[in-house]
Protein backbone atom coordinates (compact mmCIF):
# COMPACT_ATOMS: atom_id res chain seq x y z
CA UNK A 1 0.00 0.00 0.00
CA UNK A 2 2.78 2.29 0.66
CA UNK A 3 4.12 1.51 -2.99
CA UNK A 4 1.20 2.40 -4.44
CA UNK A 5 1.30 6.01 -3.13
CA UNK A 6 -2.23 6.27 -2.41
CA UNK A 7 -2.94 9.23 -0.36
CA UNK A 8 -6.21 9.64 2.02
CA UNK A 9 -8.98 10.38 -0.47
CA UNK A 10 -11.63 12.10 2.69
CA UNK A 11 -9.96 15.34 2.25
CA UNK A 12 -6.51 15.45 4.28
CA UNK A 13 -4.77 13.23 1.51
CA UNK A 14 -2.66 11.34 4.35
CA UNK A 15 -0.54 8.86 2.90
CA UNK A 16 -2.87 5.31 3.36
CA UNK A 17 -0.62 3.02 4.24
CA UNK A 18 1.97 5.00 5.83
CA UNK A 19 -1.58 5.30 8.56
CA UNK A 20 -1.91 1.78 8.68
CA UNK A 21 1.71 1.10 9.94
CA UNK A 22 1.17 3.33 12.50
CA UNK A 23 -1.00 0.28 13.58
CA UNK A 24 0.81 -1.80 17.18
CA UNK A 25 2.49 -4.65 14.91
CA UNK A 26 1.85 -7.31 17.96
CA UNK A 27 -1.61 -6.43 19.99
CA UNK A 28 -0.80 -6.11 23.29
CA UNK A 29 -4.35 -7.97 23.93
CA UNK A 30 -6.75 -4.81 23.18
CA UNK A 31 -8.61 -5.66 20.12
CA UNK A 32 -7.87 -3.61 16.88
CA UNK A 33 -10.25 -2.16 15.09
CA UNK A 34 -10.82 -0.54 11.17
CA UNK A 35 -13.39 2.18 11.36
CA UNK A 36 -14.56 3.06 7.81
CA UNK A 37 -15.56 6.57 7.27
CA UNK A 38 -18.64 7.14 5.05
CA UNK A 39 -20.03 10.19 6.62
CA UNK A 40 -20.02 11.99 3.51
CA UNK A 41 -21.42 15.53 4.52
CA UNK A 42 -19.07 17.88 2.93
CA UNK A 43 -21.15 19.98 0.67
CA UNK A 44 -20.13 19.24 -2.83
CA UNK A 45 -19.10 15.76 -1.89
CA UNK A 46 -21.59 12.73 -3.12
CA UNK A 47 -18.66 10.36 -4.59
CA UNK A 48 -18.94 7.41 -1.51
CA UNK A 49 -22.40 6.97 -2.05
CA UNK A 50 -21.40 5.41 -5.05
CA UNK A 51 -19.37 2.86 -3.54
CA UNK A 52 -22.11 2.45 -1.01
CA UNK A 53 -25.03 1.67 -3.62
CA UNK A 54 -23.03 0.63 -6.49
CA UNK A 55 -19.72 -0.98 -5.42
CA UNK A 56 -20.76 -2.24 -1.56
CA UNK A 57 -18.77 -6.03 -2.55
CA UNK A 58 -15.35 -4.34 -3.62
CA UNK A 59 -15.77 -2.48 -0.29
CA UNK A 60 -16.55 -5.69 1.73
CA UNK A 61 -13.37 -7.50 0.03
CA UNK A 62 -11.13 -3.82 0.85
CA UNK A 63 -12.74 -4.03 4.19
CA UNK A 64 -11.08 -7.83 4.87
CA UNK A 65 -7.61 -7.02 3.38
CA UNK A 66 -7.15 -3.87 5.12
CA UNK A 67 -8.35 -5.51 8.29
CA UNK A 68 -6.26 -7.85 7.92
CA UNK A 69 -3.37 -6.15 7.26
CA UNK A 70 -3.79 -4.18 10.08
CA UNK A 71 -4.75 -6.98 12.43
CA UNK A 72 -8.13 -6.31 13.13
CA UNK A 73 -10.92 -8.63 13.44
CA UNK A 74 -13.56 -6.22 13.12
CA UNK A 75 -14.57 -3.13 10.76
CA UNK A 76 -17.29 -0.78 11.72
CA UNK A 77 -18.41 1.48 8.97
CA UNK A 78 -20.24 4.49 9.88
CA UNK A 79 -22.41 5.75 7.20
CA UNK A 80 -24.34 9.26 7.14
CA UNK A 81 -27.88 8.58 8.61
CA UNK A 82 -29.17 10.17 5.28
CA UNK A 83 -28.20 7.53 3.04
CA UNK A 84 -30.72 4.90 4.35
CA UNK A 85 -30.89 3.15 1.10
CA UNK A 86 -27.61 2.97 0.46
CA UNK A 87 -26.77 1.47 3.85
CA UNK A 88 -29.40 -0.90 2.82
CA UNK A 89 -27.58 -1.81 -0.27
CA UNK A 90 -24.38 -2.51 1.65
CA UNK A 91 -26.11 -4.66 3.95
CA UNK A 92 -27.44 -6.82 1.87
CA UNK A 93 -24.29 -7.30 0.06
CA UNK A 94 -22.76 -8.20 4.03
CA UNK A 95 -24.84 -10.54 4.85
CA UNK A 96 -24.66 -12.09 1.06
CA UNK A 97 -20.67 -12.24 1.96
CA UNK A 98 -21.51 -13.91 5.23
CA UNK A 99 -23.62 -16.40 3.75
CA UNK A 100 -20.90 -17.06 1.02
CA UNK A 101 -18.68 -17.80 3.83
CA UNK A 102 -16.54 -14.88 2.53
CA UNK A 103 -16.88 -12.93 5.87
CA UNK A 104 -17.16 -14.17 9.03
CA UNK A 105 -15.56 -16.96 10.66
CA UNK A 106 -12.55 -18.19 8.72
CA UNK A 107 -12.96 -16.01 5.86
CA UNK A 108 -12.61 -16.53 3.08
CA UNK A 109 -10.87 -20.17 4.14
CA UNK A 110 -8.07 -17.73 5.21
CA UNK A 111 -7.88 -18.66 9.01
CA UNK A 112 -9.04 -15.03 9.58
CA UNK A 113 -11.71 -14.36 11.51
CA UNK A 114 -13.72 -11.08 10.30
CA UNK A 115 -16.48 -9.39 11.71
CA UNK A 116 -18.43 -6.24 9.31
CA UNK A 117 -20.88 -4.19 10.95
CA UNK A 118 -22.46 -1.40 10.04
CA UNK A 119 -23.23 1.74 12.01
CA UNK A 120 -25.57 4.71 10.80
CA UNK A 121 -25.14 8.21 11.89
CA UNK A 122 -27.63 10.69 11.78
CA UNK A 123 -27.37 14.31 10.56
CA UNK A 124 -24.16 15.64 12.14
CA UNK A 125 -21.38 16.72 9.68
CA UNK A 126 -19.21 16.86 12.07
CA UNK A 127 -19.02 12.84 12.35
CA UNK A 128 -16.79 13.02 9.58
CA UNK A 129 -14.04 13.65 11.69
CA UNK A 130 -12.20 10.66 12.91
CA UNK A 131 -12.49 11.19 16.96
CA UNK A 132 -16.15 13.14 16.48
CA UNK A 133 -16.97 9.58 14.67
CA UNK A 134 -15.62 7.45 17.12
CA UNK A 135 -17.36 9.18 19.98
CA UNK A 136 -20.54 8.87 17.59
CA UNK A 137 -19.89 5.07 17.15
CA UNK A 138 -19.21 5.00 21.21
CA UNK A 139 -22.91 5.88 21.37
CA UNK A 140 -22.06 9.91 22.58
CA UNK A 141 -22.42 12.96 21.47
CA UNK A 142 -20.03 13.65 18.01
CA UNK A 143 -18.09 15.75 19.46
CA UNK A 144 -13.90 15.75 18.62
CA UNK A 145 -11.71 14.09 20.94
CA UNK A 146 -8.48 16.22 21.63
CA UNK A 147 -5.38 14.07 20.08
CA UNK A 148 -2.73 12.87 21.23
CA UNK A 149 -3.70 10.34 22.00
CA UNK A 150 -4.16 9.63 18.17
CA UNK A 151 -6.64 6.60 17.03
CA UNK A 152 -4.21 4.15 16.48
CA UNK A 153 -2.75 3.94 20.21
CA UNK A 154 -6.65 4.38 21.49
CA UNK A 155 -9.43 4.78 19.66
CA UNK A 156 -12.29 2.95 19.29
CA UNK A 157 -13.33 1.70 23.04
CA UNK A 158 -9.71 2.77 23.79
CA UNK A 159 -8.26 0.22 21.52
CA UNK A 160 -5.74 0.67 18.33
CA UNK A 161 -8.14 2.06 15.75
CA UNK A 162 -7.50 3.39 12.07
CA UNK A 163 -10.03 5.26 10.21
CA UNK A 164 -10.32 5.46 6.87
CA UNK A 165 -12.75 7.03 4.07
CA UNK A 166 -14.92 4.93 1.99
CA UNK A 167 -12.98 5.25 -1.53
CA UNK A 168 -9.17 4.88 0.41
CA UNK A 169 -10.51 1.36 1.40
CA UNK A 170 -12.61 0.67 -1.82
CA UNK A 171 -9.67 1.20 -3.75
CA UNK A 172 -7.81 -1.74 -2.04
CA UNK A 173 -8.13 -4.51 -3.43
CA UNK A 174 -7.98 -3.15 -6.57
CA UNK A 175 -4.45 -1.68 -5.65
CA UNK A 176 -3.49 -5.25 -4.77
CA UNK A 177 -4.88 -7.25 -8.02
CA UNK A 178 -3.38 -4.95 -10.33
CA UNK A 179 -0.16 -4.04 -8.15
CA UNK A 180 1.35 -1.21 -5.91
CA UNK A 181 3.40 -0.02 -9.37
CA UNK A 182 0.06 0.31 -11.94
CA UNK A 183 -1.48 2.90 -9.06
CA UNK A 184 1.65 4.64 -9.04
CA UNK A 185 1.73 4.75 -12.40
CA UNK A 186 -1.06 6.55 -12.72
CA UNK A 187 -1.47 10.56 -12.29
CA UNK A 188 1.97 12.43 -10.84
CA UNK A 189 4.44 11.39 -8.44
CA UNK A 190 3.44 12.07 -4.79
CA UNK A 191 -0.48 12.17 -6.02
CA UNK A 192 -0.67 9.02 -7.24
CA UNK A 193 -3.38 6.69 -8.97
CA UNK A 194 -7.33 7.58 -9.75
CA UNK A 195 -9.76 9.12 -7.45
CA UNK A 196 -13.67 9.65 -7.77
CA UNK A 197 -14.58 13.00 -8.31
CA UNK A 198 -17.94 15.12 -8.99
CA UNK A 199 -19.06 18.20 -10.51
CA UNK A 200 -22.05 19.84 -9.12
CA UNK A 201 -23.21 23.63 -9.80
CA UNK A 202 -23.28 25.19 -12.72
CA UNK A 203 -22.31 22.52 -15.78
CA UNK A 204 -24.24 21.62 -18.10
CA UNK A 205 -24.27 17.80 -16.68
CA UNK A 206 -23.51 17.41 -13.09
CA UNK A 207 -22.20 13.97 -12.40
CA UNK A 208 -19.53 11.67 -10.20
CA UNK A 209 -16.87 10.01 -12.74
CA UNK A 210 -13.25 8.35 -11.78
CA UNK A 211 -10.59 10.26 -13.17
CA UNK A 212 -6.74 10.01 -13.36
CA UNK A 213 -5.42 12.73 -10.77
CA UNK A 214 -3.14 15.18 -12.60
CA UNK A 215 -6.15 16.02 -15.50
CA UNK A 216 -6.14 19.89 -15.79
CA UNK A 217 -9.77 20.97 -14.28
CA UNK A 218 -10.93 22.81 -17.19
CA UNK A 219 -10.55 19.29 -19.49
CA UNK A 220 -13.02 17.68 -16.29
CA UNK A 221 -15.17 20.60 -16.33
CA UNK A 222 -15.35 20.43 -20.64
CA UNK A 223 -15.30 16.43 -20.64
CA UNK A 224 -17.45 15.15 -17.61
CA UNK A 225 -19.64 18.63 -16.88
CA UNK A 226 -20.23 19.08 -20.33
CA UNK A 227 -19.13 22.54 -19.88
CA UNK A 228 -19.90 25.48 -17.84
CA UNK A 229 -23.63 27.08 -18.14
CA UNK A 230 -23.73 29.18 -21.11
CA UNK A 231 -19.89 28.26 -21.58
CA UNK A 232 -16.29 28.21 -20.52
CA UNK A 233 -16.46 32.39 -20.34
CA UNK A 234 -19.49 32.55 -18.34
CA UNK A 235 -16.87 30.80 -15.45
CA UNK A 236 -16.94 32.88 -12.16
CA UNK A 237 -15.15 30.68 -9.66
CA UNK A 238 -14.69 26.36 -8.86
CA UNK A 239 -14.54 24.98 -5.20
CA UNK A 240 -12.36 22.34 -5.83
CA UNK A 241 -12.92 20.12 -3.04
CA UNK A 242 -15.87 20.61 -1.34
CA UNK A 243 -16.58 23.88 0.69
CA UNK A 244 -13.95 23.62 3.03
CA UNK A 245 -11.35 24.36 0.08
CA UNK A 246 -10.64 27.95 -0.56
CA UNK A 247 -12.22 29.05 -4.29
CA UNK A 248 -10.41 29.19 -7.26
CA UNK A 249 -11.17 32.38 -9.79
CA UNK A 250 -11.58 31.42 -13.52
CA UNK A 251 -8.09 32.50 -14.32
CA UNK A 252 -6.81 29.76 -12.20
CA UNK A 253 -9.55 27.12 -13.70
CA UNK A 254 -7.60 27.82 -16.68
CA UNK A 255 -4.65 25.57 -16.33
CA UNK A 256 -4.44 24.39 -12.63
CA UNK A 257 -4.30 20.60 -12.80
CA UNK A 258 -6.95 18.59 -10.17
CA UNK A 259 -5.01 16.91 -7.63
CA UNK A 260 -3.01 17.34 -4.25
CA UNK A 261 0.02 19.64 -4.96
CA UNK A 262 -1.31 21.78 -7.67
CA UNK A 263 -4.11 22.65 -5.68
CA UNK A 264 -1.84 23.09 -2.27
CA UNK A 265 0.25 25.28 -4.69
CA UNK A 266 -2.74 27.21 -5.63
CA UNK A 267 -3.72 28.01 -2.22
CA UNK A 268 -6.40 25.73 -2.65
CA UNK A 269 -6.86 21.71 -2.08
CA UNK A 270 -7.89 18.79 -3.21
CA UNK A 271 -9.81 18.05 -0.32
CA UNK A 272 -12.50 15.38 -1.80
CA UNK A 273 -12.00 16.02 -5.04
CA UNK A 274 -15.66 17.29 -5.58
CA UNK A 275 -15.82 20.34 -7.35
CA UNK A 276 -18.18 22.96 -7.23
CA UNK A 277 -18.91 25.33 -10.39
CA UNK A 278 -20.48 29.22 -10.47
CA UNK A 279 -20.91 30.98 -13.30
CA UNK A 280 -21.40 34.68 -13.78
CA UNK A 281 -24.83 34.58 -12.52
CA UNK A 282 -24.00 33.54 -8.97
CA UNK A 283 -24.08 35.90 -6.04
CA UNK A 284 -20.59 34.84 -4.31
CA UNK A 285 -21.34 36.55 -1.02
CA UNK A 286 -24.33 34.31 -0.85
CA UNK A 287 -22.58 31.64 -2.17
CA UNK A 288 -20.05 31.77 0.94
CA UNK A 289 -22.94 32.55 3.18
CA UNK A 290 -24.63 29.84 2.99
CA UNK A 291 -21.54 28.01 3.91
CA UNK A 292 -21.59 29.84 6.94
CA UNK A 293 -24.77 28.92 7.86
CA UNK A 294 -23.82 24.94 7.39
CA UNK A 295 -20.76 25.62 9.58
CA UNK A 296 -23.07 27.10 12.31
CA UNK A 297 -25.72 24.62 12.16
CA UNK A 298 -23.30 21.77 11.99
CA UNK A 299 -20.55 23.08 14.88
CA UNK A 300 -20.99 20.60 17.78
CA UNK A 301 -21.02 23.63 20.40
CA UNK A 302 -17.93 22.12 21.57
CA UNK A 303 -15.46 24.93 21.69
CA UNK A 304 -16.51 27.96 22.43
CA UNK A 305 -14.50 30.10 19.48
CA UNK A 306 -16.23 27.56 16.81
CA UNK A 307 -19.70 27.77 18.79
CA UNK A 308 -20.03 31.37 19.06
CA UNK A 309 -17.50 32.42 16.42
CA UNK A 310 -19.64 30.52 13.58
CA UNK A 311 -23.15 32.07 14.45
CA UNK A 312 -21.13 35.63 14.44
CA UNK A 313 -19.85 34.87 10.87
CA UNK A 314 -23.18 33.31 9.20
CA UNK A 315 -25.08 36.74 10.62
CA UNK A 316 -22.24 39.14 9.39
CA UNK A 317 -22.52 37.46 6.04
CA UNK A 318 -25.86 37.31 5.96
CA UNK A 319 -26.15 41.19 6.64
CA UNK A 320 -23.55 41.47 3.96
CA UNK A 321 -26.05 39.39 1.45
CA UNK A 322 -29.11 41.53 2.43
CA UNK A 323 -26.74 45.00 2.14
CA UNK A 324 -27.44 45.79 5.16
CA UNK A 325 -23.43 46.16 6.46
CA UNK A 326 -21.65 48.68 7.20
CA UNK A 327 -17.69 48.70 5.09
CA UNK A 328 -16.26 48.68 8.31
CA UNK A 329 -17.72 45.06 8.87
CA UNK A 330 -15.45 43.56 6.46
CA UNK A 331 -12.58 44.05 8.40
CA UNK A 332 -14.28 42.67 11.62
CA UNK A 333 -15.80 39.47 9.87
CA UNK A 334 -12.26 39.10 8.96
CA UNK A 335 -11.26 39.59 12.95
CA UNK A 336 -13.35 36.96 13.95
CA UNK A 337 -12.44 34.67 11.27
CA UNK A 338 -8.88 34.95 12.32
CA UNK A 339 -10.24 34.01 16.02
CA UNK A 340 -11.74 31.16 15.60
CA UNK A 341 -9.15 29.39 13.10
CA UNK A 342 -6.76 27.75 14.95
CA UNK A 343 -8.27 27.90 17.93
CA UNK A 344 -10.27 25.07 18.13
CA UNK A 345 -9.95 21.31 19.10
CA UNK A 346 -10.89 20.09 15.37
CA UNK A 347 -10.72 21.29 11.83
CA UNK A 348 -14.12 22.35 11.52
CA UNK A 349 -13.51 25.83 12.72
CA UNK A 350 -10.58 26.49 10.05
CA UNK A 351 -13.23 25.09 7.80
CA UNK A 352 -15.36 27.76 8.23
CA UNK A 353 -12.97 30.82 8.42
CA UNK A 354 -10.97 30.24 5.00
CA UNK A 355 -14.22 30.36 2.31
CA UNK A 356 -14.77 33.62 4.10
CA UNK A 357 -10.88 34.64 4.16
CA UNK A 358 -10.63 33.72 0.82
CA UNK A 359 -13.90 35.54 -0.08
CA UNK A 360 -13.30 38.90 -2.79
CA UNK A 361 -13.66 41.06 0.01
CA UNK A 362 -10.43 39.74 1.32
CA UNK A 363 -7.57 40.39 -0.96
CA UNK A 364 -4.51 39.88 1.00
CA UNK A 365 -4.35 39.24 5.32
CA UNK A 366 -1.71 36.57 7.14
CA UNK A 367 0.55 36.59 4.82
CA UNK A 368 -1.57 35.02 2.10
CA UNK A 369 -3.36 36.26 -0.79
CA UNK A 370 -5.77 35.35 -2.85
CA UNK A 371 -6.13 36.48 -6.70
CA UNK A 372 -9.43 38.68 -7.40
CA UNK A 373 -12.29 36.99 -8.81
CA UNK B 1 -25.17 24.05 16.95
CA UNK B 2 -28.55 22.60 16.71
CA UNK B 3 -30.74 22.73 19.94
CA UNK B 4 -34.23 20.27 19.54
CA UNK B 5 -36.80 20.79 22.33
CA UNK B 6 -39.07 18.36 23.66
CA UNK B 7 -43.01 19.23 23.68
CA UNK B 8 -44.66 19.38 26.92
CA UNK B 9 -47.54 16.78 25.80
CA UNK B 10 -45.36 13.31 25.85
CA UNK B 11 -47.00 9.87 26.13
CA UNK B 12 -47.17 8.14 29.42
CA UNK B 13 -45.44 4.99 28.07
CA UNK B 14 -43.17 3.54 25.03
CA UNK B 15 -43.28 -0.63 24.39
CA UNK B 16 -41.17 -1.77 22.16
CA UNK B 17 -43.09 -4.52 19.55
CA UNK B 18 -42.46 -7.45 18.59
CA UNK B 19 -41.02 -5.99 15.10
CA UNK B 20 -38.98 -3.82 17.30
CA UNK B 21 -37.19 -6.07 19.49
CA UNK B 22 -36.11 -8.11 16.74
CA UNK B 23 -33.92 -5.37 15.36
CA UNK B 24 -33.22 -4.32 19.13
CA UNK B 25 -31.14 -8.20 18.79
CA UNK B 26 -29.72 -7.57 15.71
CA UNK B 27 -28.61 -4.30 16.19
CA UNK B 28 -26.70 -5.45 19.91
CA UNK B 29 -25.07 -8.27 18.51
CA UNK B 30 -23.12 -5.82 16.80
CA UNK B 31 -21.10 -4.21 19.79
CA UNK B 32 -19.01 -6.08 22.18
CA UNK B 33 -21.24 -6.69 25.34
CA UNK B 34 -19.77 -4.36 27.34
CA UNK B 35 -20.34 -1.78 25.22
CA UNK B 36 -23.74 -1.75 25.03
CA UNK B 37 -23.65 1.99 24.91
CA UNK B 38 -22.61 1.79 21.03
CA UNK B 39 -26.68 0.92 20.43
CA UNK B 40 -28.25 3.92 21.95
CA UNK B 41 -28.36 5.39 17.68
CA UNK B 42 -29.89 2.22 16.13
CA UNK B 43 -32.46 1.97 19.43
CA UNK B 44 -33.84 5.59 19.16
CA UNK B 45 -34.11 4.92 15.04
CA UNK B 46 -36.45 1.68 16.21
CA UNK B 47 -38.00 3.47 18.55
CA UNK B 48 -38.84 6.45 16.02
CA UNK B 49 -40.01 4.20 13.63
CA UNK B 50 -42.27 1.88 15.16
CA UNK B 51 -43.93 5.50 16.06
CA UNK B 52 -43.97 5.63 12.79
CA UNK B 53 -45.48 2.38 12.06
CA UNK B 54 -47.90 3.28 14.87
CA UNK B 55 -49.22 6.96 15.00
CA UNK B 56 -47.76 7.88 11.48
CA UNK B 57 -46.08 10.64 13.05
CA UNK B 58 -42.10 9.15 13.42
CA UNK B 59 -40.92 10.71 16.33
CA UNK B 60 -38.63 9.77 19.73
CA UNK B 61 -41.22 10.19 22.64
CA UNK B 62 -38.82 10.71 26.19
CA UNK B 63 -40.66 7.41 27.49
CA UNK B 64 -39.05 5.63 24.31
CA UNK B 65 -35.68 7.35 25.74
CA UNK B 66 -35.88 6.23 29.52
CA UNK B 67 -36.92 3.05 27.70
CA UNK B 68 -33.20 2.84 25.94
CA UNK B 69 -31.62 4.11 28.38
CA UNK B 70 -32.31 1.33 31.50
CA UNK B 71 -31.84 -1.32 27.74
CA UNK B 72 -28.25 0.05 27.80
CA UNK B 73 -27.33 0.76 31.21
CA UNK B 74 -26.90 4.38 30.69
CA UNK B 75 -27.99 7.55 32.63
CA UNK B 76 -31.16 8.68 31.20
CA UNK B 77 -29.64 11.97 30.66
CA UNK B 78 -26.91 10.30 27.98
CA UNK B 79 -29.83 9.50 25.74
CA UNK B 80 -31.92 12.57 26.05
CA UNK B 81 -28.11 14.37 24.86
CA UNK B 82 -27.82 12.12 22.03
CA UNK B 83 -31.36 12.12 21.23
CA UNK B 84 -31.21 16.38 20.95
CA UNK B 85 -27.63 16.59 19.35
CA UNK B 86 -28.47 14.39 16.30
CA UNK B 87 -30.61 15.99 13.80
CA UNK B 88 -32.53 12.76 12.60
CA UNK B 89 -33.65 11.90 15.47
CA UNK B 90 -37.34 14.39 15.61
CA UNK B 91 -37.52 15.54 19.46
CA UNK B 92 -41.36 15.99 18.58
CA UNK B 93 -44.33 14.98 16.07
CA UNK B 94 -44.19 15.44 12.72
CA UNK B 95 -45.77 15.19 9.75
CA UNK B 96 -46.86 11.57 7.84
CA UNK B 97 -44.52 12.84 5.28
CA UNK B 98 -41.49 14.64 6.41
CA UNK B 99 -40.37 16.74 3.69
CA UNK B 100 -36.54 17.52 4.42
CA UNK B 101 -35.05 20.04 1.28
CA UNK B 102 -31.11 20.51 1.19
CA UNK B 103 -30.37 24.39 0.69
CA UNK B 104 -26.61 24.27 1.25
CA UNK B 105 -24.53 25.90 -1.63
CA UNK B 106 -24.80 23.19 -4.36
CA UNK B 107 -28.28 22.83 -4.05
CA UNK B 108 -28.96 26.67 -4.00
CA UNK B 109 -27.00 26.97 -7.26
CA UNK B 110 -29.68 24.16 -8.97
CA UNK B 111 -32.49 26.41 -7.62
CA UNK B 112 -33.25 24.70 -4.46
CA UNK B 113 -34.99 28.06 -3.39
CA UNK B 114 -37.39 26.83 -5.99
CA UNK B 115 -38.15 23.87 -4.29
CA UNK B 116 -38.46 25.54 -0.89
CA UNK B 117 -41.23 27.73 -3.01
CA UNK B 118 -42.97 24.74 -4.13
CA UNK B 119 -42.96 22.65 -0.77
CA UNK B 120 -45.03 25.78 0.70
CA UNK B 121 -47.00 26.20 -1.19
CA UNK B 122 -48.31 22.59 -2.01
CA UNK B 123 -48.53 21.79 1.37
CA UNK B 124 -49.57 25.70 2.83
CA UNK B 125 -46.80 25.88 5.24
CA UNK B 126 -45.48 29.07 5.82
CA UNK B 127 -41.82 28.33 7.19
CA UNK B 128 -39.66 26.05 8.26
CA UNK B 129 -40.14 23.44 10.72
CA UNK B 130 -44.15 23.64 10.88
CA UNK B 131 -46.60 21.20 9.78
CA UNK B 132 -49.20 21.23 7.63
CA UNK B 133 -52.70 22.15 9.16
CA UNK B 134 -53.78 18.17 7.66
CA UNK B 135 -50.91 16.79 9.61
CA UNK B 136 -49.49 15.33 6.37
CA UNK B 137 -46.43 17.20 5.73
CA UNK B 138 -43.81 18.38 8.03
CA UNK B 139 -41.25 21.00 6.33
CA UNK B 140 -37.85 20.99 7.48
CA UNK B 141 -34.37 23.12 6.26
CA UNK B 142 -31.33 20.50 6.11
CA UNK B 143 -28.08 21.28 5.41
CA UNK B 144 -26.32 19.40 2.69
CA UNK B 145 -27.76 15.89 2.04
CA UNK B 146 -24.75 14.47 0.06
CA UNK B 147 -25.60 13.70 -3.28
CA UNK B 148 -24.64 17.41 -4.73
CA UNK B 149 -24.25 15.87 -8.40
CA UNK B 150 -28.38 15.48 -8.24
CA UNK B 151 -28.91 18.86 -6.74
CA UNK B 152 -30.89 20.02 -5.92
CA UNK B 153 -32.53 17.65 -3.53
CA UNK B 154 -35.76 16.88 -1.69
CA UNK B 155 -35.55 14.31 0.49
CA UNK B 156 -39.14 12.43 1.91
CA UNK B 157 -38.54 10.50 4.91
CA UNK B 158 -35.73 7.93 3.72
CA UNK B 159 -35.90 8.73 0.04
CA UNK B 160 -34.05 11.57 -1.86
CA UNK B 161 -35.84 12.74 -4.83
CA UNK B 162 -33.14 14.22 -7.16
CA UNK B 163 -32.44 16.81 -9.94
CA UNK B 164 -35.51 18.77 -8.54
CA UNK B 165 -37.46 21.85 -9.49
CA UNK B 166 -40.78 23.61 -8.73
CA UNK B 167 -43.36 21.69 -10.68
CA UNK B 168 -41.57 18.57 -10.33
CA UNK B 169 -41.88 19.29 -6.40
CA UNK B 170 -45.27 20.28 -6.33
CA UNK B 171 -46.56 17.37 -8.47
CA UNK B 172 -44.19 14.70 -6.32
CA UNK B 173 -46.21 16.54 -3.47
CA UNK B 174 -49.56 15.61 -4.95
CA UNK B 175 -48.57 12.29 -5.72
CA UNK B 176 -47.81 11.77 -1.87
CA UNK B 177 -51.08 13.08 -0.68
CA UNK B 178 -52.81 10.55 -3.05
CA UNK B 179 -51.26 7.80 -1.14
CA UNK B 180 -49.20 7.15 -3.60
CA UNK B 181 -45.33 6.53 -3.56
CA UNK B 182 -43.22 7.35 -6.74
CA UNK B 183 -39.79 5.95 -7.31
CA UNK B 184 -37.30 7.75 -5.65
CA UNK B 185 -34.17 9.15 -7.24
CA UNK B 186 -33.19 10.96 -10.31
CA UNK B 187 -36.83 12.88 -11.75
CA UNK B 188 -35.04 13.65 -15.39
CA UNK B 189 -33.67 11.56 -18.25
CA UNK B 190 -30.43 10.24 -15.88
CA UNK B 191 -29.21 6.89 -14.00
CA UNK B 192 -28.03 7.50 -10.38
CA UNK B 193 -25.37 10.10 -10.87
CA UNK B 194 -24.32 9.71 -14.43
CA UNK B 195 -24.90 13.19 -16.91
CA UNK B 196 -28.13 13.17 -17.90
CA UNK B 197 -28.72 11.56 -21.42
CA UNK B 198 -26.21 8.86 -20.84
CA UNK B 199 -22.35 8.21 -19.83
CA UNK B 200 -19.70 10.21 -21.67
CA UNK B 201 -16.70 7.84 -21.04
CA UNK B 202 -15.67 4.06 -21.65
CA UNK B 203 -17.92 4.08 -24.34
CA UNK B 204 -15.92 0.94 -26.20
CA UNK B 205 -17.60 -2.77 -26.57
CA UNK B 206 -16.13 -3.88 -23.09
CA UNK B 207 -18.23 -1.11 -21.29
CA UNK B 208 -21.10 -0.85 -23.40
CA UNK B 209 -22.46 -4.33 -21.67
CA UNK B 210 -23.44 -2.44 -18.72
CA UNK B 211 -25.73 0.41 -20.23
CA UNK B 212 -26.53 2.48 -18.22
CA UNK B 213 -30.36 3.16 -18.87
Amino acid sequence: MKASGLRGRGGAGFPTGLKWSFMPKQSDGRPHYLVINGDESEPGTCKDREVLRHEPHKLIESALIASFAMGAHAAYIYVRGEFFNEAAHLQSAVDEAYAAGLIGKNASGSGWDFDFFIHRGAGAYICGEETALLESLEGKKGQPRMKPPFPAGAGLYGCPTTVNNVESIAVTSTILRRGAAWFAGLGRPNNAGSKLMAISGHVNTPCVFEEELGVPLKEIIEKHGGGVRGGWDNLLAVIPGGCSVPVLPKSVCETVLMDYDSLRAERSGLGTGCMIVMDKSTDIIEAIARFSRFFKHESCGQCTPCREGTGWMMRMMDRMVQGRAELDEIDLLEQVTRQVEGHTICALGDAAAWPIQADPPFPAGNGRTHPPL
Amino acid sequence: MTTQQTPQEQPDTFVFDSASEAEIGTVLAKYPAERKASAVMPLLYIAQRQMGRETGSAWVPVAAMDDIARRLEMAAIRVYEVASFYTMFNTKPVGRYHLQVCTTTPCWLRGSDDVVTACKRATGISGFGETSADGQFTLTQVECLGACSNAPILQVDDDFYEDMDGPRTVALIEALRRGERPPAGPTINRCGSAPEGGRKTLMDAVHSIAENK
